[in-house]
């Protein structure tokens, strides 16, 4: 099962695996992490899932769709070029070892 | 003080829980639910899940880990019977707890249809009622949903999708009619044709037989499954029989505090004062949920600031995404962006030259323009809003 490392704004490191067809959302609320909120549970309609995609892994997702492109316009954190919705990055077997940062605060 | 005690274990009460601890709460935190899941997602039950596209892995809100590691007391399966708020404790199926502050987050139940045969319908608000649902809707052929309002079409959308024969049965003249203007109920009565529902408008229930819904015009809509969405009422009951101040829910003030500053209510069961509303206004939204949750949190860590948050809620119906922001009711005037025919437009709504709502249909941009205008009272003009060269991030529009 891939791997994903989330790193608090303090730091503080933890890698969880992943399932493949899951998004990086989904992998941070089920395993406790702080720092994603995901108030509205994926549908692209809240930009409290806000994560700093590590540069290294960039040119590797898929671009920013229209709506996530708008919804990143939102962010309570300051928006960066590496500005991702992690409710809009679905694993898949190559994104095994990604790393996010995320932001002080979601709202 | 015993700490914090959350009744109700829906999506306001774990974002209480949540906004507590992340608010620097240091003392208990107990979450009680009458359902024997977690806190989980209400919003796929009637869209994702019910197409099983989404699984039931994805509906929980939170991972069990969440819970151990900031030490909130998960209670689920158990029923609050009354509080005392002289004592300060509440009385459950298993026993009493002590609170120091209690929040109310006691949701709403579905509205039952008046008529003979209603015991025949099923309704959608639960995880195990969207269960029941799916396995229903399977075994069936022809699906009568009773309700045209946000539930009653997404399930119908979803019942359709899955190739059944579809009806939609609304008592009024139109769709949706509580929440949208006349052209928005037109176009989703529209989509839903189009995609080969029957929707009959104007129509009332007068009994559920067997094999069909009988109006009150005589007409039968023959149907194996019959499915209604016709509203919630909010459960206040306990509240009430505490002596808390109710009316179309638990009333509460700006900070969302009841008529007892130990209790807070929020989510659906609270009637609160909302600045969008100009008035009390008693909101059933994922958006309403969760900041009102953290407004209350914030009270109770000792940083209170009035609840002021957007209005904000979504719907999909057969692909079609459908935004609103802002609360449009009393509104004097609108404005069309875009186009209806292309299924992608916004309709503004102005009440004396100020903004109060947007509906967008496959209009995300102006969705989120629309929600950062009302948040900031950036001005806008209905010319402005039907003009597609004026670019809202250039009218001074901030973050919210």
């Amino acid at each position: 099962m891939p791997n994903v490392t989330y790193i608090a704004h303090t730091g503080e490191s933890q890698t969880i695996d992943v399932a493949t067809g899951m998004v990086v959302m989904e992998g941070a609320v089920k395993n406790g992490i702080d720092g994603i909120v995901a108030e509205c549970g994926g549908a692209c309609m809240c930009a409290t899932c806000h994560v700093y995609v590590d540069e290294a892994w960039l040119d590797r997702l898929d671009p920013i769709g229209e709506e996530q492109e708008e919804m990143l316009g939102a962010t309570a954190a300051e928006r960066k070029s590496n500005s991702r919705l992690s409710c809009q990055i679905r694993m898949r077997p190559e994104f095994d070892g990604l790393v996010v940062r995320m932001p002080d605060r979601q709202t | 003080m015993s700490g914090v005690v959350i009744v109700g274990a829906g999506q306001a009460g774990l974002e209480a829980a949540a906004a507590l601890r992340a608010q620097g709460y240091q003392e208990s935190v107990t979450l009680i639910g009458d359902e024997p899941h977690p806190p989980y997602q209400r919003p796929p039950l009637s869209k994702e899940y019910l197409l099983g596209k989404q699984g039931a892995d994805n509906l929980p809100l939170r991972g069990r880990v969440f819970y151990e590691k900031h030490g909130i007391t998960l209670r689920m399966g158990e029923t609050v019977a009354s509080i005392d708020r002289a004592a300060h404790r509440i009385q459950t199926g298993k026993g009493e707890i002590p609170y120091g502050k209690l929040i109310l987050a006691t949701g709403a139940r579905n509205r039952v249809l008046p008529v003979p045969g209603a015991e025949r319908a099923l309704y959608l608000r639960t995880w195990d009622e969207a269960d029941t649902i799916r396995r229903r809707i399977e075994g069936s052929v022809r699906v009568a949903v009773i309700g045209g309002g946000f539930i009653g079409l997404e399930i119908a959308a979803a019942a359709r999708t899955l190739g059944k024969a579809v009806t939609i049965i609304e008592a009024l003249p139109r769709l949706m009619a509580r929440a949208v203007s006349p052209p928005l109920s037109d176009f989703f009565r529209d989509v839903h044709r189009g995609e080969g529902a029957e929707v009959l408008l104007d129509s009332t229930v007068r009994e559920i037989a067997e094999d069909a819904v009988v109006l009150t015009d005589q007409r039968r809509c023959a149907a194996d499954l019959v499915l209604a969405g016709i509203g919630v009422v909010p459960n206040m009951e306990l509240a009430r029989g505490a002596g808390l101040a109710t009316g179309n829910g638990i009333t509460v003030d700006e900070f969302l505090k009841t008529s007892d500053p130990d209790i807070y209510a929020i989510g659906d069961c609270a009637d609160h004062p909302n600045l969008f509303a100009g008035g009390r206004a008693r909101l059933e939204s994922v958006q309403n949920a969760a900041d009102q949750a953290k407004c209350a949190a914030r009270g109770i860590v000792g940083n209170p600031t009035p609840y002021r948050d957007v209005p904000w809620f979504w719907t999909d119906q057969f692909g079609v995404r459908f935004q609103m922001a802002g609360l449009s009711a009393g509104h004097d005037r609108t404005a069309l962006r875009g186009s209806v025919e292309n299924r992608k437009f916004s309709m503004f709504y102005f009440k004396q030259a100020r903004l109060l709502a947007v509906d967008s249909v496959n209009r995300f941009g102006d969705h989120i323009a629309a929600r950062k205008m009302l948040a900031a009272g950036t001005p806008l003009t209905p010319e402005q809003a039907a003009d597609e060269t004026v670019d809202f991030k250039k009218l001074g529009v901030t973050a919210p």
